[in-house]
């Protein structure tokens, strides 16, 4: 398992170093960043001593290696936008996604697994159908577009919830919902057959033979059974929610990294860009390796597999 | 399901149910709510270069000069009386008795210091051009400062009457632009009392706000300015009483919520202008652009009233000069207006020797669908233009490195009342300057340097002939802004893209 985990920890790290490369090189070629630095009513003459007073005149790969020695001090640079310090507007605005990725991704656990398990129990049957369509409406809708169904209808017609902002918990509903059911459909059918893989199982003919409620054998038994790998799923979800945060939150002007992301993308922020994409990056890989992780310690065999 | 189970979920479909979120109160507590889709990265005024910033400048502090939008005409804010001493010095008495909203009293040290500090391009002020005409601020007594310029730039007034506000000199040089930014302090009909960075600034009227302002006593006692990024969530939150007033609606909407009684819509003309521009310089991409028989056709070739009609929109009008027509010195006398005849633009590219036509680019940042329209118009006449729609530095870059031969983009003068703000921006030998018509250039530099009204309009008329006869230019239409608004709301647009919410009641 040491070997197992020790190998996990340098792909991520090698994954992580190469979404740097990738977002310092893709920034700096899709646009001339001591121009953006210098303004629109800047001259030649004033881009060129942006240019050299920042070092962008150096060789790519120099400047890369400067940059990520920075990044690993924790020193992002400054918002060439907002005038702070990058990682000060990161942390600050850090708090909402976060909530809005964990009330999302509970609201997912909430719909999906029940959903799973209800059409794991009627396999072919009408609700086994409806669960599919659920999933199917899921995966296919754009998120921003069912952000303004929901608006519409729960925030205009029937005024139930708020529309924009972040004051309160009831702001929340609404993103969440939107995000959540982005990630809904993979969650229901990794309980789906999960829970018939586990139904099926000798286990569970026991514990009814045993007389034990149907309840009790479907809850304790299986479902507890099959919840393992969703566990692990739910890890990558939160990076898949972090990552759609982007369009929810300026859909509901949610005041969090998605929508400081967006405004960066507008406005040629680099700096700002290059940090969240690092930021949500960690995030994800973090998640992963846990995932990673946490099967393996479940299932031996994955870690023969990997050859640890 | 358990009845414990079910018990719960009713419990909690009720608390939904009955929890309404609180209403927001508009008039019935004289407060309102305005949206947009944009934040200023800082509430200092010298330090945002976004509309939304200008709009909380004027509420929160105060000008020298006001320029009562409907006259035209200057009046004192903070000033009671100007002179030219001579066409570098201004000197201006200043009104007694004014106060912050920190209670610190005003005086010329506050002119001075608030002057001084911007002037100095080492203070990092963003909108250069708003200051850089100044060389300083002297006090002359306390309450008697002298402004002097660079150079004589008429323009002055304008300036003073727009982006340039007073500060209170001893706490700006305490805090700070960041310090002004987290915290502001004006003199102006409201002062902010909660800036959260990035979602809202709200405002409370001041009540010592001073008597004698031309600006009028405001009513609404709180303002709050949100930041809502779609705009269809600014048309939900409006529609639902979240938000009393939004802009910048596009015209297909602005229709559909005419037609909800419970908010009107407004169409105003703005300084703000669409055109596009032709590179016709050595290094141009196009070297067909060189040749003006080939821009005059392509002025031709486009059907401004038909674009204006079905895709600016009402409030907007056609126009033929390279600067918003009411702007001082901009005049359309002589000025040459190219009909829309695709079949005469055709004999002039044959005439120029492209009979065929020729291939080019277009680029735009906004406005995709005149864009398309437009290159539909060239196309019928043999001009093949791609469009690249890209964001507006990026496309300011390649226009300047001579890469971008023709641009579809639109300028708002800052707001500036003055034809200085506009087509001297383009055709002095700046950056900007695509077609470096030696003597349109020196038109205009005299033009903006003379103090004498005649002088100046003189000059101006010439550019402006030359550069339509030229066709350096494509000139569109003025652009309105559509504003929707509670039904409620006495509200009245100007030209300016500047809503004044001090001038704003509830009915």
């Amino acid at each position: 398992m040491f070997t197992f985990a020790v190998k996990r920890l340098a792909l991520a790290l090698l994954v992580a170093l190469t979404v740097s490369l990738i977002s310092f090189f893709l920034v700096r070629l899709s646009s001339d960043v001591a121009a953006a630095i210098a303004g629109p009513s800047a001259t030649a003459a004033d881009i060129e001593a942006i240019r050299h007073h920042y070092g962008f005149d150096r060789p790519l790969p120099v400047q890369y290696l400067d940059w990520l020695g920075h990044t690993l001090r924790g020193d992002f640079g400054d918002s060439l936008y907002f005038r702070k310090p990058v990682l000060g507007l990161v942390v600050e605005r850090m708090p909402v996604t976060m909530t809005l990725g964990a009330v999302s991704i509970l609201f997912a656990i909430a719909l999906g697994v029940p959903l799973g398990v209800v059409a794991a129990l009627r396999p072919n049957s009408w609700i086994d159908r409806l669960a599919l369509a659920v999933s199917v409406i899921g995966q296919a809708m754009p998120s921003f577009w069912f952000g303004l169904l929901l608006i519409l209808y729960l925030g205009v017609t029937l005024r139930l919830l708020p529309i924009s902002g972040s004051d309160t918990w009831r702001h929340f509903v609404m993103p969440a919902i939107t995000l959540g059911y982005y990630a809904t459909p993979a969650i229901m059918r990794l309980t789906r057959s999960g829970m018939l893989e586990a139904l099926s199982a000798d286990y569970i003919r026991t514990a009814r033979a045993k007389g034990l409620r149907y309840g009790k054998v479907v809850g304790k038994h299986a479902l507890r059974n099959a919840i393992i790998p969703v566990v692990a799923l739910t890890a990558v979800q939160l990076g898949f929610v972090l990552g759609g945060s982007v369009v929810v939150e300026t859909i509901f002007a949610l005041n969090g990294m998605g929508y400081l992301a967006y405004q960066s993308i507008v406005q040629n922020d680099f700096p700002v860009v290059q940090a969240i994409v690092l930021t949500l990056s960690a995030f994800y890989i973090v998640l992963t390796l846990a995932a990673d992780l946490l099967n393996a310690w479940l299932d031996p065999r994955l870690r023969a597999v990997s050859g640890a | 399901m358990t009845r414990f189970a079910r018990l719960t979920l009713a419990f909690a479909a009720l608390a939904i149910l009955l929890a309404s979120p609180p209403a927001h109160a508009g008039k019935s507590d004289n407060s309102l709510v305005f949206a947009s889709d944009v934040v200023p990265e800082s509430i200092d005024a010298y330090f945002n270069n976004v509309r939304e910033g200008v709009v909380i400048a004027h509420h929160v502090w105060s000008n020298l000069i006001y320029r009562d939008p409907k006259t035209g005409e200057y009046k004192g804010e903070l000033a009671t009386a100007w002179r030219w001493i001579d066409d570098k010095t201004l000197e201006l008495d200043l009104r007694q008795g004014v106060k912050f909203h920190n209670g610190d009293g005003f005086s010329a040290d506050d002119v001075v210091t608030t002057f001084n500090f911007v002037s100095k391009p080492e203070n990092g002020v963003v909108t250069q051009q708003n200051v850089n005409w100044m060389a300083g601020a002297e006090k002359i007594s306390d309450y008697k400062v002298r402004i002097h310029l660079k150079a004589p730039f008429p323009a002055a007034l304008e300036y003073l009457a727009g982006p340039d506000v007073i500060y209170p000199g001893a706490y700006y040089m305490k805090v700070g632009p960041k310090g002004m930014s987290e915290h502001p302090v004006g003199s102006g009909p409201y002062k902010v009392v909660d800036y959260q960075p990035g979602k809202l600034v709200s405002m409370v009227r001041n009540k010592d706000y001073f008597k004698d302002s031309p600006l009028g006593q405001p009513t609404i006692d709180k303002l709050e300015f949100r930041l809502i990024p779609d705009l269809n969530t600014q048309i939900a939150e409006l529609m639902s009483g979240g938000v009393d007033w939004i802009w910048r609606v596009p015209p297909d909407q602005a229709k559909q919520l005419a037609t909800v009684p419970t908010l009107a819509v407004t169409a105003g003309e703005t300084m703000r202008i669409g055109y596009l521009a032709f590179d016709s310089t050595d290094e141009t991409a196009t070297p067909a652009l060189k040749d003006p028989r080939v821009r005059r056709a392509l002025n031709m070739a486009v059907d401004r009233d038909a674009l204006v009609k079905s895709l600016v929109g009402e409030g907007a009008r056609v126009i033929d000069t390279a600067c918003f027509p009411a702007q001082f010195g901009c005049t359309t006398e002589g000025v040459t207006h190219y009909g829309y005849d695709p079949k005469k633009a055709k004999e002039l590219l044959a005439e120029a020797g492209f009979p065929n036509g020729f291939e080019t680019e277009l680029s735009a940042y906004r406005d995709r669908p005149l864009a398309e329209a437009i290159i539909g118009y060239f196309r019928a006449i043999g001009v093949k233009a791609d469009l690249r729609f890209m964001q507006y530095a990026a496309i300011r870059d390649l226009a300047r490195a001579h890469k971008m031969p023709i641009q579809y983009t639109t300028w708002g003068s800052f707001s500036i009342n003055d034809a200085s703000a506009s087509v001297s921006s383009f055709f002095t030998f700046s950056a900007d300057d695509l077609n470096r018509d030696p003597e349109v250039r020196d038109w205009l530099k005299l033009a903006d340097t003379s103090t004498d009204p005649a002088v100046r309009k003189e000059n101006y008329k010439k550019a402006l002939d030359r550069i339509s006869d030229q066709a350096y230019w494509l000139p569109i239409s003025s652009w309105p802004l559509i504003y929707a608004y509670s039904k409620d709301l006495s509200f009245t647009p100007y030209t300016d893209e500047i809503p004044r919410f001090w001038q704003a009641k509830w009915q």
